[in-house]
């Protein structure tokens, strides 16, 4: 550990702005482009899911019209 | 020899292989990150020069190699899809886009912020810093002109043309500091020599590289499987895998009208 105190670390030798809004940013960056990309992942599967729904339907209907 | 790959061109395959690969990279890269950030940040050795300023190398350079790393990908994923004809290609490449986007913006702000306290200056027009900026514009541009096509056949043709072109760009970026009178230091890691720089500072810069690759593959993973399920998602083995794993109870809602139709 190089630094002492918590003070002392987020002070970085009086860098401390600049550091952390490097580490922030970049790391707010990866954060939001990785949520974002799992977000619509679940986004899609859900739309899958409503198009299965509506197959099954259509299938149904089908059935029901051969039978009547 | 080449034989193995040819089924991955398959869209199915390549889905579950991304759904294998997928816990691993995150689990993987989450975890180097955050020991990378924290090795660097308050055990690495401060600078005798820049004391702790030094410190945003931690983020400042992971994103600069992979912003390359990632260009470089999507080209070679952009000349597979031209020459062999091969759509999954044309996935990765578009799916490999903002990603590279996004770490060429994080190493672009990152060296602004170092650059005011250190140079003097946010921004400067050298030649490393404005080539940079030019990668920047590459991924842009890969990705609106995919956007602006309907067939997703013709776009990734364009975009692919547009990524391979911009390639001339990569040695410029790398060889900038070297050709021009810039106010960007020169390598320190990715030269002939051996790195200069002492040990206890490498180490965690190492770990912090290989963390964004890690990170980075887990999105690409995410985002590819995403395009294979926008462009298929009326293909039986899509519907089918929604069904199978997933135990909720909207799966199984949908579930029981199935199996009932079956038994008719």
């Amino acid at each position: 550990m190089q630094f002492a105190t918590m003070t002392e670390f987020l002070a970085m030798g009086g860098y401390g702005l600049y550091v952390w809004l490097a580490f922030g940013l970049g790391l707010l960056s990866v954060a939001l482009l990785w949520f974002e990309s799992w977000m619509t992942k679940k986004r899609l599967l859900s739309q899958v899911l409503i198009e299965q729904q509506r197959q099954i339907r259509i299938k149904q209907a089908s059935v029901q019209q051969a039978s009547s | 020899m080449w034989k193995w790959l040819h089924p991955y061109a398959k869209t199915e395959r390549s889905y579950q292989l991304c759904q294998t690969l997928l816990p691993w990279f995150s689990v993987l890269g989450l975890l180097s990150l955050v020991v990378g950030a924290i090795w660097g940040l308050a055990f690495a050795p401060a600078d005798y020069q820049q004391s702790d300023a030094f410190r945003i190398i931690y983020i400042h350079v992971p994103s600069a190699i992979l912003s390359k790393m990632l260009y470089s990908s999507m080209a070679i994923a952009a000349f597979i899809g031209l020459v062999w004809q091969v759509k999954t290609a044309f996935m990765a490449m578009i799916a490999l886009a903002p990603i590279g986007a996004m770490v060429t913006f994080v190493s672009l702000i990152t060296g602004a912020v170092w650059g005011k306290p250190m140079w003097g200056t946010w921004w400067e027009w050298d030649a490393r810093l404005t080539s940079q900026l030019i990668l920047l514009f590459l991924f842009f541009g890969v990705m609106s002109l995919y956007k602006s096509f309907d067939d997703q056949q013709q776009a990734g043709k364009a975009a692919g043309v547009m990524a391979i072109v911009g390639v001339i760009n990569l040695p410029i970026i790398h060889y900038s500091v070297e050709w021009w009178n810039t106010l960007h230091q020169g390598a320190t890691i990715l030269k002939m020599d051996k790195p200069s720089m002492p040990a206890e500072m490498l180490w965690p810069l190492l770990l912090c590289i290989l963390s964004w690759a890690l990170v980075s593959g887990a999105i690409f993973l995410l985002r590819l499987q995403n395009e294979i399920l926008r462009r298929e998602i009326k293909r039986p083995w899509v519907l089918s895998m929604v069904n199978e794993p997933m135990v909720s109870g909207a799966a199984v809602a949908t579930n029981n009208p199935n199996k009932h139709e079956q038994v008719q």
